[in-house]
């Protein structure tokens, strides 16, 4: 079992002053093996705070970070899946499906981590997941109204992964679950 | 020549030691044998030792302290005899027999002890008696000494309260007079020392005085001991008395050691309710004396005192503490003229301390004590003393603490005038701690004038000063700052929407005002404050007055949005303004304010072409541009065309082919924009894919003419992709439709409705054909001999073929179109 932290588009402190208290207590060190960041932290500051909760972080470039060498698209294997990583202002129209499925192809992933909407989406199709953590501070989006922070845990098991969604609503987090099953015959073609 | 010195007194010490150990052996054996006359001989005889001037304070005490032993044996023999039948009164007399002045005044004091214990004198006879006998002994070291011993032997035989010796003609204050007697006779010998000896020692001694003070010390502490001291005997007698001698004795070290002293060995009750007798003391003190820790740790005591019980509270009330101790400090600081600023402010600080924690509803009063600092270091101009300011920063930081809240600081009139005399780095210091504060507690500043306040306290932090940036440890200090002020800007905020434009309105005139630096920082987090406050102002259900009131407030934020990035160009910051403007446009868009948000995107598009020079920036930020633009439902056909058409053409003519034909191919999109006119985009659709296959060939050919090689086929497969999903768009487009009924899903799925559209009138037998070319085209290239392996392009290849399967055995109308494909 490993746990995957998946979030982004702080937009610190552009356009929040810090990240929610509740999600601070939540993201302790220790508990997190890999962190998939979408981008937009936007400062270092972020980045390091990001790298206390746990070491093994990986960063897709947003459009407003301050560190400009982070890459546009990042692939991770993380035991029987791999995972791509992209922010997601590359991919016009932003947060479309059928784009971001035609990156997931590209970059031949089973879960693709996109941002930018600020809008937590979670899709299943025949070529496995896209998911969208949102804002993990609520930033203001020009895509996406009333921005609850939110961010995403993946429990990576076997061929199963559980997404849990933390949203923080009126004060309150609420958690959801969607399950995911990877098909035995790899979704990336061998070679 | 000291190593010698310290040699020689070892050596000293060794030789009384040993003399004063025979002679004790002596004595035992006399003890023993009771033979009361050897005793007292070798008693004497082994005393003769205390009378050296050759050892040091530290040295003598050694000796002095195995006398001592010796002598509660002999106490105990005096006591003994007295019970077989010796008379007291003789004893007292016999022992006077002793040749030497000290060795008789020692066993004087011995039997004095046994003899106010036999009670067969008044024991304040007794006590006189040995304290005017002392006298004998003007040596300050051996007096000092001597007294310590007769403080030790009668401090349990004194005619207190409930002790035994307290009898009709032995009271309290016998017992009083004898303790401040022999105090007052201790300090005169003890401030002696200081002139004794060459002058150049002084230091020396001054430090071996250091050492003795404990012993002159000890008196305060039995007074305050005795159970009979009450308030009114302390207020009467002993405290005037101690505070003649301090203020009279006229040395520092004395006056330091004995107020401290009397502040921590008195209960704070005491020290409440003589206030003004105590603090008259410090005005006469000596210049030189450091006044501002005494009376710090007396005000500390005070605070501590006041928070131990609530019940205390109203005697603070009553006798006025505070501006007893807020006069009492400006008295010292007008008696020591030279006072260093240090002090000044340290006493202040304790001060505010005291009334924070004592009065924390006063407001006045810590304003009050502000303002005095104030009025006190107005007089000195900037500090340069790193200690002072220091302490400043601390006096400033405790109400801070204190409330927890920086409106209260905000409601100090003093404050702001205090930090007026900091320094800039000290003020930015300053300011740190008030933003530190404001974002740990949350506190929120809601209105303009707070907000005003507040920019005004921590200028240093938003305004340029004439010391250049210069090193990377300030770069990076200078960095961290200007977040912290990007943070703050959160805090200011107010839910009515005209108050928070004012407010968007102050800081805006500052951060402008702040020099070029700061705003790569500060105006992105105001431009996003201006952009939420423009949603709140589209709140639906406002009556038409409202209403139009809202929308003329928008325009003026839309206009002071225009200023505030325009701003950043003089930085220069192409790149994050072009990024505002097209943030502002889609504001814009949502408002459905056509002209502004065209000249945003005016704006942004010479952002572009002048300014944007490096590659890299140009790839993002035409996808910014591309990826907004789509979006984009308020522009008419006009200004639709033109922007898009620009917009192409920049896709067209960025430096690498790679990125030329995916910027070509995201253009694409902009014509499936919803559209009131019914302007058939669909030809431009494919005509962009057209136009990126035409780059990706090139690209192909450029590859293949200087490497040789195929080059990456990725290009084609892309491409290839865009195709596809339109089939996809077919369906996503259809399920949608039928399930949602109009609206914004309307709107959303409009685009791709067209997109369906445009197939249905005819044109899919192109597309398929198109999408079969390429699918053979990809497999050629991939099975070129030229063609390096690429894993990447393989398994992308593969991944769209399979989608390809997928969407054709899908079933329905999507199979169908997928139908002639053959994958």
């Amino acid at each position: 079992m490993v746990l995957v932290l998946a979030i982004g588009d702080l937009h610190i402190p552009h356009r929040a002053p810090d990240l929610p208290a509740k999600f601070k207590s939540m993201l302790v060190p220790g508990k997190i093996q890999h962190i998939i960041c979408t981008g937009n932290l936007c400062i270092k500051e972020v980045h390091d705070y990001l790298k206390t909760i746990c070491p093994d972080l990986h960063i897709a470039r947003g459009e407003y970070d301050e560190e400009t060498r982070y890459p546009e698209t990042k692939t991770i294997s993380i035991g029987q899946f791999k995972l791509g990583l992209c922010h997601g202002h590359q991919v016009v129209p932003w947060g479309d499906l059928d784009s971001l499925a035609m990156l997931q192809r590209q970059l031949d992933v089973d879960i693709l981590v996109t941002g930018h909407t600020h809008q937590f989406t979670a899709y299943k199709h025949e070529g496995g997941v896209v998911i969208n953590p949102g804002s993990a501070t609520g930033a203001y989006s020009s895509i996406t109204y009333d921005v609850n922070p939110s961010f995403v845990l993946m429990d990576i098991d076997g061929l199963r992964v559980v997404v849990y969604v933390y949203e923080l609503i009126d004060g309150e987090v609420k958690v959801d679950k969607i399950d995911f099953k990877k098909t035995t015959a790899p979704s990336h073609s061998p070679h | 020549m000291i190593a010698d010195g310290i040699e020689d007194e070892e050596k000293w010490l060794s030789a009384a030691s040993a003399g004063l150990q025979q002679n004790a052996f002596y004595m035992h054996r006399a003890l023993d044998s009771n033979n009361l006359k050897d005793a007292l001989k070798y008693s004497a005889q082994m005393l003769s030792e205390l009378r050296t001037s050759r050892l040091s304070p530290h040295k003598y005490y050694v000796l002095y302290m195995r006398a001592f032993d010796e002598l509660r044996k002999l106490e105990i023999f005096f006591y003994e005899e007295t019970k077989r039948g010796c008379s007291i009164i003789e004893l007292y007399e016999l022992v006077q027999h002793a040749g030497n002045i000290l060795p008789r005044l020692y066993l004087l004091c011995t039997a004095g002890s046994v003899y106010i214990k036999s009670k067969e004198a008044p024991a304040k006879d007794i006590l006189k008696d040995l304290v005017e006998m002392c006298r004998g002994i003007q040596h300050p070291l051996r007096g000092l000494f001597l007294r310590s011993y007769l403080s030790q032997v009668s401090r349990d035989k004194l005619p207190d309260i409930g002790s035994e010796y307290e009898g009709d003609d032995d009271t309290v204050m016998d017992a009083v007079d004898f303790v401040l007697q022999n105090f007052t006779e201790m300090n005169k010998l003890w401030v002696r020392m200081r002139y004794q000896g060459p002058a150049r020692e002084k230091d020396r001694r001054e430090k071996e005085r250091s050492e003795l003070r404990d012993l002159v010390g000890k008196n305060l502490h039995v007074l305050s001991q005795i159970e009979g001291v009450d308030l009114d005997m302390y207020r009467d007698t002993v405290l005037p008395r101690v505070l003649e001698q301090v203020v009279n004795c006229k040395d520092e070290l004395a006056q330091y050691y004995l107020m401290d002293c009397i502040i921590q060995v008195f209960p704070d009750e005491f020290h409440l309710q003589t206030l003004d007798v105590l603090l008259g003391a410090f005005p006469q003190l000596q210049p030189s004396v450091d006044i501002k820790t005494v009376l710090s740790s007396l005000m500390e005591r005070l605070s501590n005192y006041a928070a131990s019980s609530g019940e205390v509270l109203p005697q603070f009330l009553q006798v006025d503490a505070f501006s007893k101790l807020n006069n009492a400090i400006g008295k010292v600081i007008e008696a020591q003229a030279d006072m260093p600023v240090l002090a000044v402010v340290t006493l202040y600080s304790s001060l505010l301390t005291f009334t924070l924690h004592v009065h924390p509803d006063r407001l006045d009063y810590a304003d009050q004590v502000l303002g005095s600092c104030f009025n006190k270091l107005s007089g000195v101009g900037k500090l340069d003393d790193s200690q002072a300011t220091k302490q400043i920063v601390a006096l400033l930081s405790a109400p801070l603490d204190k409330y927890n809240n920086v409106m209260t600081a905000l409601k100090l009139s003093n404050y702001p005038r205090v930090m007026e005399c900091l320094d800039i780095e000290t003020n930015k210091v300053m300011a740190k701690i008030i933003i530190q504060n404001i974002m740990k507690n949350s506190t929120y500043i809601s209105n303009g004038d707070k907000v005003e306040a507040l920019f005004g306290l921590i200028r240093g932090l938003i305004k340029d000063t004439d010391d250049a940036v210069c090193n990377e440890d300030d770069e990076e200090e200078f960095k961290e700052d200007q977040n912290a002020v990007a943070r703050l800007i959160y805090m200011l905020h107010h839910d009515d929407p005209e108050e928070m434009f004012k407010i968007i309105t102050i800081v805006q005139k500052h951060i402008l005002a702040g020099g070029v630096k700061r705003l790569p920082f500060t105006v992105p987090p105001l431009v996003f404050t201006a952009l939420k406050l423009i949603r709140a102002l589209q709140n639906g259900d406002a009556s038409k007055a409202e209403e139009a009131a809202a929308a003329a407030t928008r325009k003026k934020i839309f206009q002071l949005l225009n200023q505030l990035i325009e701003a950043l160009s003089n930085v220069p910051a192409p790149e994050l303004a072009l990024r505002l403007y097209l943030q502002c446009a889609e504001a814009a868009n949502d408002s459905d304010l056509e002209p502004v948000a065209c000249e945003f995107f005016t704006q942004a598009y010479i952002l572009y072409e002048e300014e944007i020079s490096d590659s890299r920036e140009q790839v993002t930020a035409l996808q910014l541009i591309i990826g907004t633009l789509q979006r984009m439902h308020v522009f008419g056909v006009e200004n639709r065309d033109t922007l898009t058409h620009k917009a192409t053409g920049y896709s067209a003519k960025l430096l690498k082919k790679p990125d030329q034909c995916r910027a070509v191919y995201s253009c694409s999109h902009l014509f499936w924009a919803d559209d009131q006119d019914g302007v058939r985009d669909g030809e431009r659709v494919l005509l962009c894919l057209k136009r990126a296959l035409k780059i990706a060939n090139a690209a192909q050919q450029m590859a293949n003419a200087t490497r040789g090689s195929g080059g990456s086929v990725i290009l084609f497969i892309e491409i290839l992709n865009k195709y596809v999903s339109s089939f996809t768009f077919v369906e996503y487009c259809t399920v949608r439709f039928s399930y949602e009924n109009q609206g914004s899903i309307m709107t959303r799925c409009g685009s791709k409705f067209r997109y369906l559209y445009f197939f249905e009138k005819g044109n899919t037998q192109i597309t398929v054909n198109t999408i079969q070319d390429l699918m053979e085209l990809i497999t050629t290239e991939m099975r070129s001999d030229n063609a390096a392996t690429d894993p990447a392009a393989e398994a992308f290849f593969a991944n769209t073929l399979r989608y390809i399967q997928f969407q054709k055995q899908k079933g329905g109308a999507v199979s169908e179109k997928y139908e002639p494909v053959k994958a």
